[in-house]
Formats: structure tokens, C-alpha cells, sequence
């Protein structure tokens, strides 16, 4: 049995027609012919970034494309024969019976309108595996094994009556259900915090070893990979780089590639000391949304440093952005109050001066949204030279090839239009464009977290850069504490509204930890085996002694 | 207190207080309309001093406000006044209309709505191929012609030239074309009365229930299609096909539910305008519905029933879209379920 294998694929080609604006449909290719064995109850990783054809990949697995996609060459065989050529009705048995899928967000895959349970065990009565009471049965025990509360009653509910985690193991339950020989995880994890990451992480490996499922790892996140896979594949751009154990890839890389994505991460920055007068000092502020009784932030106090980074780390709901919104005058706080550069902010945006505008400027998370599709690069970025210093003709264009100078981005970007330019480079434009009104701070808010690794390690970079040339100061608000360990001079860790701690990075990093810090901390994945494994060894043994 | 009930009672109140201000709309536009009551009811050649007396004792005089509220007090206990010209019970004339043009929106909504929802899930399960490009070409075809002249048409085709049809298909047999003609008898005027059984009334309003049921279904079976496919991008629909179900299966069991709240708003939209709307319909068959009533009066300049009509009218609208707010509020188990 273990000599054939579960999944065998072959030469495998996927395309898809793309539509550029103002052409003609191209059909372009995707996945360029790859091959890999799975035999069952294994784990293979597949990583990349985006672009690479990992879950276009993972999707051929259920002869399925997404969107545009067609699987147009190779052999894909599950369970012995090739699902590209037996043909839809084989395929529609094939699809929740021998092959499931845990996809990225299950808040977006659970049909908002039916309770958790009735989606979890329809695919188990629809091929015909289980009954429905015995498929329900069956579900709560995934339930419990999953470490779900409440296993027998929280089928009842509906998706959106329960926190995205649970979610998320509900949707691990679903594939399992069935009792699938393969399981397709796309990236379950990513969507998570920290610290739901790794229950969820731990979970699922459970789920897997226990059930003996074979599964097809999802994620561009080696260091969460490498906790639950047997082997590795390494993809760039849909051509497998690397394939190996989890512990040659991680210990041992050969591809250039592969050592780049296991050092990522490798910035180094020296704390700087806090300056003499800070450039902002936030005092006591505490904030509500309109129509809510709940405050938002509370009580909160931090100063920043000319020149300097402080770093807002905390999970989703912490209150990071909106003390960003509080600063920008977007949100007015209920109490408190925000000097800047020697002089009290003006609580609400529309009153502060034009010279409080130019000098703090914002970064955001989504570059795709935040510049103007119909404009060129040169427009975007000379918009703040004309509308701060009235530069005109010449004068700003040669201002813009400056600005398009630092963040590296060579002659001939001024006339492209931001759908013309890659992620990475789209971010930079925003940097460009924050630049441009020569501010003396930046927020910078979640900049890198929509960016591959490698691409967003290049941004830091940049960013650090230009700290040192403009002695400009960042607010980095970040879920991600490897960004802040890399970038931060000080460190403020926010949870539920308040700063439980904060101080020079050395400090707020090193121990004695509050609980919360220590929990956050100890879930950062990292690039090791037997990692997870000894953090909740380590849990299981503090909460025992307690 | 359950928020959908607050939400529900919410658009209850909002429902009443829009009925009230189109009362007023009515009401004042009624009063804006050009000549003279008495006049029209006496006729050229009355004395200035028959007039007086005639808009005294009408109440002509009164202040707007006065009169306004009179009229509103009577239509909330039952009493639409008299009409001018005739002098009869506006609520008994109204009563009988009402109930023949209900009698004939009710039949139309019948087959219409079915017909347009699972035409629409027949586009979506085909979309882009034949079925979808015939039925949408079809109903936007009958939606493009004006009503009276799909009418017309039906009438051409099913009263007059189908008895002959059937009489020159001498290969039928004799007593199979007997059959065809007692059974298959279209009426061209839709006349209807209380003595008449169900199954004669409905064969009476046949071509009319086919025509507006043409008229209606374009909006219905578009609207459907668009909010299935607006749903089908979701990604529980990838879940579903990744569960390994049938197309049209998912397009019922996962996406349907989660496109009602648009479909019972164009329904309710196209449900108003079969009650409201079928004048020309009306007309065209002659059949004894508010819209003819309506339309005989204002030429006659006969203000109580213009604004007896135009109350129930507004009425019938406000009440049908009360209904698709209260169904889109019930199906959203966000709103049904709270945390």
C-alpha cells in the first residue's frame, strides 16, 4: 500500500486567460509542469510567494480551477487514477469524499445562512460515507478533538455566532468529516493572530496524526510549515525550486532561493537612545467610536523620538489603528492630549493647520487602494510637492526623479500607472508619496503585512534607510513582532485598548514578561523543528504549576 | 427586546408615517388640479348663485386644512365619500374594483413570480450559454414591447385566429377539434361578475394574466439571475463545489438563500405594479379594475375618487415594499441570530 502513492502528480500545467486593460485576452501559463509523489498519510509543504501556483497547485489535487484557471497539461492521480481525464461525475465524487479543503478564510467559506453543523457533515452524507446522525457524531467528536467549546451544541450556531478560530477549526472539522484520504490545507492559518495561530496550528496537527490523513500544506510562511510537514516543496513563480525533508530544507538549503526565504528576516538594527524632547507625546488618550459605549483605547501614553521608530504591536481588536486615526485627527478622543513638535494637536483633522498635515504623514496596509488607478506614479507622488510647496514644471519633476531615486525604483516609473507595478513596488510609491511633504513622522500602518517575506524584508529595509537620510520618525503599528524586533527603537504592546508595555525594544523584549507579552512572544513561529511542540509542552507545564 | 422586532416595528411606524405624507401629497395635488367642481356638475349654463350654493354645500369653501383632515377622519373609519358625478358610495364602487383587480394581480403574480425565479436559476445554472441568451432575449423582448400592443397581439393570435386554426386542422378529427375549441375559447374582453365559478373567471382574464405576466417577468427573472450571480462569486460556493455538489444544487441549496433579500424587493416591486400599474391592461380588455375607475374619473374631474384611488393606491405600494423589508430582515440570520 505505502508503495503507491496517495497523490501522484506529473508534468502538471495549469493556465489561465488574463484580460490586461485595453488588450486582447492572453492565455498565459501559471505552473510550468510540475511533478511530486504524496504517499498516504504524509504532510507536503508547499511554499512560496504569491504568484508562485501553490494553491492553484494544492486545487489541481480536486481537479478544480479557480476563477479563469484551467489545468491544461499533465496527470494528476489520486487514489490510482488521472482525475483530469475520468471526467465530471468521477470528479464530483472525488471532491468531499477522497479530497477536502481547509481554504485561507472560513468566515468567507461558510455559507453565512446555514448552521455550522448542516455545512459540516454535507459532504459526508452527500457521498454517501456516513448517515446523517452518524456524520453528526462524528463531527462532534472532530469538535472536541479540535478543541472546540461546547462540541455538542456549537454545530447549532451559526458561522458569524462564533471568533474566526473557531471558524477555522470548524472548517478543519468539515474537510475531516468525511473522512478524506487527502486534505488540502491553503494557507489555514494565515489569516489568524499569533496567538490563535498556534492553537489552531497545534490543532490541525493533531487532527492529521490522529486520523492518519495525508495533506497538501499550504502557506508562504516556512517556519509555520515546517511544524507540521513531513516533506517540503519549495515554488517560485509555478516551478518547484527545492524538494526535500522538512529538516534539509530548513537546516540544510542547496537553492539560493530556498536560503534566502530560511533567512528572512535577518535585519539587524541597533536600539537608538531617546532623544532629548520628544516629537509626539500622547498623554491620556482614550477614545470611543460614535454611537458606541465602549472605549476603545484606554488611558493610553507614549512618546516618540526625532528620527526614531516606536513600534504598536498587538493582535486585530487591540486598538493599534485606531490610536492612528486618533493621532491623525480622524478619530477625536474622548480625553486626553497629543503634542507634536512642541505644540498641542488640534483634536479633530479638518482644524489642524497645513503645516501639522505635512509634517505627519501616513503609510498604509493596502498600496492597491490607497493611490488613485487612474493616475501615473509621477502625478501621485508630485501631488504633495504642489499642494505643500507649490512646486511647479521642471522644478517638481525634478523633485519626483529625486524621490523615485530613494526608493530605488529606477527612470521610466514617473508615467506607469499603479496597476503597471508589482506589490512591492506599489508600497514604495506610497513611501515616496509620505516623503514628498518632507514630514518629521510617519505612520506607517501595517505596510509590510500584505507583502511576500522577501519583498517585505526589502521595504524595512528601505524604510530604515530613510530614517537615517531624512531623520524622520515611524509609527509602526504591526501584528508581526519579527518587523518589530527588526525595525524598533521602542516597543508599545497593545491589548484590548490599553499599553500593557512599553519602553526601549531591549526592555519591552527581554524578561520578566507580563502574561499577555509572554503569550505573544512564545507564539511567533520560528524556523525549527519541535518547535510547537515545546512551546505547548512549556504551556502545559506553566499552567500546571500555577 | 429581539432586535428584529425592533427593527420590524421600526419599519411599521416608518410604513405609516410615509402612507401619511402621501395622503397629504395627494391631497394637495388633487386641489392643484385646474377647474371647477360645481361647474362640471351643473354644467355651462348654471347661475353663478346655483354655483355658490353647490360649493357650500360641498364643502368647497372650507379652508384646505379644515377639509384635509375631514376627509383623512372619513377614510380611516370606512367612509371614502361620495363621488361627484354619480353620487354613489365611493366605498362600495371601490369595494368591488379593488377585489377584481386583486382577483387578476393575484393570478398574475401566481404564474409570473415562479416562472421569473426559476428562469432566473435557470440563467445562472447556463449562464452565458443558449438557455441563459434565449431567456433573457425572450423576456427582454416582451418587456420592450408596450403592454397594449402584447395585448393586442394575444388577442390576434389566441381569440381570432386559433378557432380558425383548429377549424382548418381537419386532420385533428372532428371530435378532437370540438374539444379544442370548448377548451382552449379565448376571451378578448375580460368581463367578470360574482355570479361567474372560479374556473370561468380565470378563463375570462386568461390573456390578461398572460400579458402582464410577459410585462413583469423581464425585471423579475434579470434581477434573480443578477443577485444569484453576485452571490455565486462567494467563497462558500467554492466550498460547496469543492464538497463535490451539483451545480444547480448549490445554486439552491447555498446561493438562493443568501439572494433573497434583492429578489423579494424586485418581486414586491413588480407585484405593486401589477395592482397599481395595469391601467392600460384594463382598458385594453375592458375589465371592470380600479385603473378604469380611476382613469374615468380624473376626465371627469371627480376629486373624492382620484383621491380614493390615489390613498389605496399608495396603500397597496407602501404595504407591498413593507412586506420586502420585513422578509429581507428575516432573512438575514445576522439580524435573526444575534451574537
Amino acid at each position: 500500500m505505502t508503495d503507491t502513492p496517495l497523490l501522484k502528480v506529473r508534468g502538471l500545467k495549469i493556465g489561465a486567460t488574463i484580460y490586461p486593460p485595453g488588450e486582447r485576452p492572453k492565455d498565459i501559463e501559471i505552473v510550468h509542469g510540475v511533478d511530486f509523489d504524496l504517499a498516504p498519510g504524509k504532510v507536503l509543504g508547499l511554499i512560496g510567494e504569491s504568484g508562485a501556483g501553490k494553491s492553484t497547485i494544492g486545487l489541481a489535487a480536486m481537479a478544480y480551477g479557480r476563477g479563469g484557471v484551467e489545468l491544461t497539461g499533465g496527470e494528476v492521480h489520486v487514489n490510482g487514477r488521472d482525475i483530469l481525464q475520468t471526467g465530471v461525475r468521477d470528479v464530483r465524487r472525488l471532491r468531499g469524499a477522497e479530497v477536502t479543503y481547509v481554504s485561507q478564510s472560513a468566515a468567507a467559506s461558510f455559507n453565512p445562512a446555514k448552521k455550522i453543523m448542516e455545512q459540516v457533515i454535507e459532504a459526508a452524507v452527500l457521498q454517501k460515507k456516513f448517515n446523517k446522525s452518524d456524520a453528526e457524531a462524528r463531527a462532534v467528536e472532530l469538535f472536541r478533538k479540535l478543541g472546540l467549546p461546547d462540541p455538542e451544541n456549537i454545530g447549532s450556531r451559526y458561522p458569524h455566532q462564533v471568533s474566526g478560530g473557531q471558524l477555522q477549526r470548524c472548517m478543519t472539522a468539515l474537510a475531516l468529516c468525511p473522512e478524506p484520504d487527502l486534505v488540502v490545507f491553503d494557507e489555514p492559518t494565515t489569516a489568524l493572530d499569533v496567538t490563535t495561530q498556534i492553537d489552531v496550528l497545534a490543532a490541525i496537527k493533531d487532527a492529521i496524526r490522529d486520523t492518519g490523513v495525508a495533506a497538501l500544506y499550504i502557506t508562504h510562511d516556512l517556519a509555520v510549515v515546517a511544524q507540521v510537514s513531513d516533506h517540503i516543496m519549495v515554488l517560485r513563480m509555478g516551478e518547484m525550486v527545492e524538494y526535500g525533508t522538512v529538516d534539509q530544507i530548513i537546516n540544510d538549503p542547496q537553492e539560493d532561493y530556498t536560503k534566502a526565504l530560511v533567512s528572512v528576516r535577518s535585519i539587524r538594527h541597533e536600539e537608538k537612545q531617546p532623544g532629548d524632547t520628544p516629537i509626539l507625546k500622547v498623554e491620556n488618550i482614550t477614545a470611543r467610536y460614535k454611537g458606541t459605549d465602549f472605549d476603545v483605547l484606554k488611558d493610553i501614553s507614549v512618546e516618540m523620538y526625532r528620527g526614531q521608530t516606536l513600534a504598536v504591536v498587538g493582535e486585530s481588536g487591540s486598538g493599534k489603528s485606531t490610536l492612528a486615526r486618533v493621532i491623525t485627527g480622524l478619530l477625536p478622543p474622548s480625553a486626553g492630549q497629543i503634542t507634536f513638535d512642541g505644540r498641542t494637536l488640534t483634536p479633530d483633522q479638518p482644524t489642524r493647520p497645513l503645516e501639522d498635515l505635512r509634517e505627519l504623514q501616513m503609510i498604509y496596509q493596502m498600496a492597491d487602494t490607497a493611490m488613485n488607478p487612474r493616475q501615473t506614479v509621477g502625478t501621485i507622488i508630485g501631488r504633495p510637492l504642489e499642494f505643500y510647496f507649490g512646486l511647479k514644471g521642471a522644478e517638481k519633476q525634478k523633485r519626483i526623479q529625486e524621490l523615485l531615486d530613494e526608493i530605488e525604483l529606477g527612470d521610466g516609473f514617473q508615467d506607469r500607472y499603479p496597476a503597471e507595478l508589482s506589490g512591492g513596488q506599489k508600497q514604495r510609491v506610497c513611501i515616496a508619496r509620505a516623503l514628498a511633504a518632507k514630514p518629521k513622522m510617519i505612520i506607517c500602518d501595517e505596510v509590510t503585512s500584505a507583502l511576500d517575506p522577501l519583498v517585505a524584508d526589502g521595504i524595512l529595509k528601505l524604510l530604515l534607510e530613510l530614517q537615517k537620510i531624512e531623520d524622520v520618525a515611524y509609527l509602526f503599528i504591526t501584528h508581526d513582532l519579527a518587523t518589530v524586533k527588526a525595525i524598533a527603537d521602542s516597543i508599545a504592546v497593545m491589548f484590548q485598548g490599553e499599553v500593557v508595555r512599553y519602553g526601549p525594544k531591549s526592555q519591552v523584549l527581554s524578561p520578566p514578561f507580563d502574561d499577555y507579552t509572554d503569550l505573544l512572544l512564545s507564539s511567533v513561529p520560528e524556523m525549527k523543528l519541535g518547535w510547537l511542540e515545546e512551546v505547548l509542552e512549556h504551556r502545559k507545564m506553566e499552567s500546571a504549576g500555577n | 427586546m429581539h432586535p428584529v422586532i425592533k427593527l420590524v416595528a421600526q419599519r411599521i411606524a416608518l410604513g405609516i408615517l410615509l402612507l401619511f405624507a402621501a395622503s397629504i401629497l395627494i391631497f394637495a395635488g388633487t386641489m392643484m388640479l385646474p377647474g371647477d367642481v360645481a361647474q362640471q356638475i351643473l354644467g355651462q349654463s348654471a347661475t353663478p348663485e346655483s354655483l355658490a350654493n353647490l360649493r357650500a354645500e360641498l364643502g368647497l369653501n372650507d379652508p384646505p386644512v379644515t377639509r384635509y383632515f375631514q376627509w383623512l377622519g372619513g377614510f380611516l373609519q370606512g367612509d371614502l365619500g361620495t363621488a361627484l358625478t354619480n353620487g354613489r358610495d365611493i366605498a362600495d364602487s371601490v369595494g368591488t374594483r379593488l377585489k377584481n383587480t386583486l382577483f387578476l394581480a393575484f393570478w398574475a403574480a401566481v404564474i409570473s413570480v415562479p416562472l421569473a425565479i426559476t428562469l432566473g436559476l435557470v440563467a445562472v445554472r447556463y449562464k452565458n450559454r443558449w438557455p441563459d441568451k434565449l431567456i433573457s432575449a425572450v423576456t427582454l423582448t416582451t418587456i420592450s414591447i408596450p403592454e397594449f400592443m402584447i395585448g393586442y397581439i394575444l388577442i390576434f393570435v389566441l381569440a381570432i385566429q386559433l378557432p380558425a386554426w383548429i377549424n382548418a386542422a381537419e386532420f385533428l378529427g372532428d371530435p378532437m377539434q370540438q374539444w379544442l375549441l370548448s377548451n382552449f375559447r379565448f376571451s378578448s374582453v375580460a368581463l367578470i361578475n360574482d355570479s361567474m365559478s372560479l374556473i370561468d373567471k380565470i378563463k375570462s382574464i386568461t390573456i390578461p394574466i398572460m400579458v402582464l405576466t410577459l410585462v413583469v417577468l423581464a425585471h423579475m427573472m434579470r434581477m434573480t439571475r443578477a443577485a444569484i450571480l453576485n452571490v455565486m462569486q462567494s467563497a462558500y460556493i467554492e466550498t460547496a463545489e469543492l464538497k463535490g455538489m451539483a451545480m444547480l444544487k448549490i445554486i439552491r441549496k447555498h446561493a438562493f438563500p443568501n439572494a433573497i433579500a434583492p429578489i423579494v424587493n424586485v418581486v414586491m416591486i413588480n407585484m405593486a405594479y401589477l395592482v397599481v400599474g395595469v391601467v392600460v391592461v384594463e382598458v385594453v380588455f375592458a375589465y371592470p379594475g380600479m385603473g378604469q375607475y380611476l382613469v374615468d374619473h380624473v376626465s371627469k374631474r371627480d376629486v373624492p375618487v382620484v383621491q380614493a384611488c390615489g390613498l389605496i393606491f399608495a396603500a397597496v405600494y407602501i404595504g407591498l415594499n413593507l412586506i420586502a423589508d420585513v422578509v429581507s430582515i428575516l432573512a438575514n440570520p445576522r439580524l435573526r441570530h444575534p451574537k
